[in-house]
């Protein structure tokens, strides 16, 4: 049962093929690049836009990692499983040594590195930078085991700002001290110097991504004893919320429809 | 000697070039030259002429990014520079893909593949604006500039630059695909790039033009040339070939040994007469 196809049939076949192909290769070119930029324990140059907008912004001509005096800056090649071609760094290989001229950030063409994020009253303050925040793993950081340790602590750019010595007394041994390293996040830069400088085998202290390490309380909690929070109370409108009370006996609810189906 | 220099002498300044370009690039990532810094998706000459890619630009446009002046600066040198002088030179001048794929035309033709697949090629050389067309939406649904996460001409470049990692595996890609798959399949047929290339530089000044009094029918050129439907009025029509898709990589003109074909520059009266 073989005829020849009419010309209209053959039209419209040609047309569905190609848009079925066209479906085709854009759904599996979507699912490739949602997959291949899904890796988020990648730490930015300095001055970087938020992820999602460095993904669209930058053009990844390398331009900022020629600039980087110390090289701790590559682009991503095809088995570095991070977003290919883009820019990143590994403290514990080589960290940000935080120059004060920044020269990586006003070389990027496209602005996915934003000069304006890190400057200061008109001049370039690498200490505004924000490339990721440090966490300490007290299990494996010798200096919460009592061992005298603040290799961290030292090589933080921001001295006894973004990490501070906590003292506390070592009831193990009940005559020596614990002096701990403690992170404040909103010094830390996440130039990774002190991860670089961890004495452990695997470092007790990492540098990650910040929306991977801060959590967020929610706008509907108040700081009572924070005049600033406060203030946004009076703004605030009244929100009426009825919950509806069951006319069942308390009893009942262990007879009730929870169990039903169950037998 | 000086038979052989005559029929490949374009394919050695294009080589040239495109190698140069390489080293020079490697060059500012390795030890800090300033010739030209980059890579093929931005770039600067001395650090103070900007050249951007055209084709990535237009993708951040339709994933809805914000454009920087210094990117559009770029833009529009590069740009400028293939719509008024080059036409698609790109491709055979300075993309390293171009060595990649001209190997396995050159070993398909070598081992016979041509022989065994036949002329009818089963794929439309229209699919590369399809492919453009395509990388448009997807740049738009996904926020991102789609192609420049696949693209085997950025992770070649980037990977001689700056470190190739498994980069090789997509040049390997390209090389089985033209060799085994489709002729002048990746260049010829899908490449958006190239596309996109063959869309702006239609109306450039640098056209190969054929003189049909001297040609003697050998048909050595259609034969070189990567894009041959180009070259319809072989041997026809004394005509400029004005298709958009000729990458001026000069091939038919060095194979030529009767004189047939040579550069001349696109004339107002030229255009007028064949309507372009």
């Amino acid at each position: 049962m073989s005829r020849a196809l009419s010309d209209r049939r053959k039209f419209i076949l040609n047309m569905a093929r190609g848009v079925g192909l066209a479906t085709m290769g854009g759904f599996i070119w979507s699912a490739f690049i949602d997959e291949a930029t899904a890796a988020k324990l990648t730490l930015r140059p300095p001055g970087a836009l938020k992820e999602e907008d460095f993904l669209k912004t930058c053009i990844k001509c390398g331009l900022c990692v020629e600039a980087c005096p110390y090289d701790t800056l590559s682009l991503a090649a095809p088995g570095d499983n991070k977003a290919i071609g883009t820019p990143f760094f590994i403290p514990r290989d080589i960290p940000c040594y935080m120059c004060t001229d920044i020269p990586c950030v006003p070389v990027c063409p496209t602005g996915a590195l934003d000069a304006s994020s890190v400057t200061t009253d008109d001049k370039l303050d690498i200490n505004s930078a924000d490339m990721g925040l440090a966490i300490v793993d007290e299990k494996s950081c010798v200096a919460f085991w009592g061992i005298q340790c603040d290799a961290c602590y030292r090589a933080c750019p921001i001295l006894d700002v973004a990490i501070t010595i906590e003292y506390s007394k070592n009831e193990r041994t009940g005559k020596h001290a614990f002096l701990k390293p403690v992170v404040h996040e909103d010094a830390c830069t996440g130039c990774g110097m002190c991860e670089h400088a961890c004495i452990t085998e695997d470092a007790a202290i990492k540098v990650l991504p910040r929306a991977l390490v801060q959590g967020k309380a929610g706008s509907h909690y108040i700081k009572g004893w924070d005049k600033k929070d406060e203030k946004r109370l009076e703004n605030a409108k009244e929100i009426k919320t009825v919950t509806e009370i069951s006319k069942q006996k308390a009893a009942d609810s262990l007879n009730g429809d929870l169990l039903e189906g169950l037998y | 000697m000086k038979n052989v220099w005559n029929n490949y002498r374009y394919l050695f300044f294009r080589r040239f070039t495109q190698i140069s370009l390489l080293v020079l690039y490697f060059g500012a990532n390795a030890w800090g030259w300033k010739m030209l810094q980059g890579n093929l998706s931005s770039s600067t000459i001395l650090g103070v002429i900007p050249m951007s890619d055209p084709y990535a630009a237009l993708q951040m446009l339709a994933a809805g990014a914000v454009l920087a002046s210094d990117l559009l600066l770029g833009v529009l040198v590069v740009a400028l520079f293939y719509f008024l002088i080059g036409g698609r030179a790109f491709c055979s001048w300075v993309c390293p893909i171009n060595m990649v794929t001209d190997f396995a035309s050159f070993v398909r033709e070598l081992i016979g593949m041509n022989r065994l697949t036949g002329v009818k090629q089963p794929a439309s050389r229209k699919l590369r604006y399809w492919v453009l067309a395509l990388s448009l939406v997807v740049s738009a649904i996904m926020g991102l500039a789609a192609f420049e996460f696949i693209s085997p001409i950025s992770m070649m470049h980037r990977g001689i630059v700056f470190g190739i990692g498994f980069g090789w595996a997509a040049i390997l890609i390209i090389f089985l695909f033209d060799l085994f798959v489709l002729k002048n399949g990746w260049c010829g047929h899908i490449c958006p790039l190239g596309g996109f290339y063959s869309i702006l530089g239609k109306f450039s000044l640098i056209r190969v033009k054929h003189n049909e009094e001297n040609c003697t029918l050998c048909m050595k050129c259609k034969v070189v040339c990567p894009e041959n439907h180009v070259l319809y009025m072989i041997g026809k029509e004394s005509l400029p070939v004005l298709s958009g898709e000729c990458t001026n990589c000069a091939r038919c003109i060095e194979v030529c040994d009767d004189d047939a074909l040579s550069f001349s520059l696109r004339s107002m009266a030229q255009n007028k007469k064949t309507g372009e």
